[in-house]
């Protein structure tokens, strides 16, 4: 991934509209007990938790600080909010505070879920529990196919709309074939990635092109 | 729990060089998980690989945290440091170094092309994690139905998810899953 040369680390002076104070800037200890309570409030996804501690309550990021920091995240391989606590504590503090984010919010839960795991492994087959966990098993699944609805739309209607021109219905194209690869014929991921991906920024690129 | 030191090596091989194709997200390496963990270890049953993804959503954190439970289930605690520090460690490296690189974080090469061309991969991603779990989890026709009001709840209301978890553990409580 190629970046333009520019000065390593140093928090970013907001180059936009530089604010009259220094925004405050988080310890170690900081960097940590803010990473665990994110982590700890957060169910089924930190981002909104994450949005609210570093812009709302800390003020440690502008809103569009965060949004680029986390769009930035989302496009790295791996999870968003473990990318987004090397990235953040990196900037905060260097190597140092990374690692007390990424102790702050994979710690916490850590435990938590081990202490479940071994419960599990006692009472997983406990009728009522079982019934419960089937139950629940539904619902997260649901939720994913409804994220999967809103990511796919804006994808699917602008494209469509001029299917021909551009190659325009190459995108959806790809977003299907890497569904059924993956998700029907149970594909390695590695394999389809190693393909796809570089063949997508390829069309992306060429569309790019093509626009100027 | 059989062989631990080789369960070890590859468990944790498996989750550092499966985190750098996980692209959008923990959760877009759900399939690759269930294809090698169920189909080609046996390390867990369908059952369990469901039970596991609706434990670590019930769990405060981020998704990912199901690779602990996944090593806990293979190793033990051992097993559940190890498979967490492989998920996360090459990705946070990588992380650390794009993060030093690029001072601020829009303008560079990834925000163009790049991402528009890593965007249809990461849907076809996420739907095809979607349809694994859809596949462990619904073995029968109600709780397809819990999966298919979910989802409409989730997309036409704004209710937070924990209610909709609640709601499908009582009526799987109740017998009726």
């Amino acid at each position: 991934m190629s970046s333009p040369a520019v000065p390593p680390t140093a928090p970013p002076p907001a180059p936009t509209a530089p604010p009259a104070v220094e925004p405050p800037r988080p310890t170690i200890a900081e960097l940590f007990a803010v990473f665990a309570a994110i982590s700890l409030s957060g169910f089924g996804g930190v981002l909104a938790w994450a949005r609210r501690m570093m812009v709302e309550r800390r003020r440690w990021l502008t809103a569009e600080q965060f949004n680029e920091a986390f769009a930035l995240c989302a496009f790295l391989p791996g999870g968003n909010m473990v990318n987004f606590a090397v990235i953040f504590g990196t900037r905060m503090r260097g190597p140092l505070g990374a690692i007390a984010a990424l102790a702050g919010l994979l710690g916490p839960p850590m435990i938590l879920i081990t202490m479940v795991g071994a419960l599990y492994a006692h009472y997983g087959d406990l009728p009522a529990l079982r019934r419960m966990l089937t139950g629940v098993a539904a619902a997260a699944a649901g939720l994913m196919l409804a994220t999967v609805a809103k990511m796919a739309r804006p994808l699917f209607a602008n494209q469509f709309k001029d299917p021909f021109k551009n190659w325009g219905a190459i995108t959806p194209l790809i977003a299907i074939v890497t569904f059924v690869t993956i998700g029907i014929l149970h594909w390695p991921l590695p394999l389809v990635l190693l393909v796809i991906v570089p063949l997508s920024i390829g069309v992306a690129f060429r569309n790019q092109a093509m626009r100027r | 729990m059989k062989s631990e030191g080789g369960s070890l090596v590859t468990l944790a091989a498996f989750f550092a060089v499966t985190s750098l194709f996980a692209i959008g997200g923990g959760n877009a390496a759900i399939p690759e998980m269930h294809r090698y963990a169920v189909d080609i270890q046996h390390w867990l049953s369908d059952r369990q690989f469901a039970d596991s993804f609706a434990l670590a959503q019930l769990t405060p954190g981020p998704n990912l945290i199901i690779v602990t439970l996944i090593g806990y289930h293979v190793a033990g605690i051992a097993g559940a440091v190890a498979a967490t520090l492989a998920m996360c460690g090459p990705t946070s490296v990588l992380a650390f170094f794009v993060g030093r690189a690029s001072q601020r974080f829009t303008g560079a090469a990834w925000h163009g092309a790049l991402s528009r061309g890593l965007i249809p991969v990461m849907i076809g991603l996420t739907a095809a994690s979607a349809t694994v779990i859809v596949s462990v989890a619904d073995y029968n026709w109600v709780a397809a139905a819990i999966t298919l009001a979910t989802a409409a709840i989730a997309l036409f209301m704004r209710v937070h998810p924990l209610w909709a978890f609640a709601i499908a553990a009582l009526l799987g409580l109740a017998g009726l899953v």
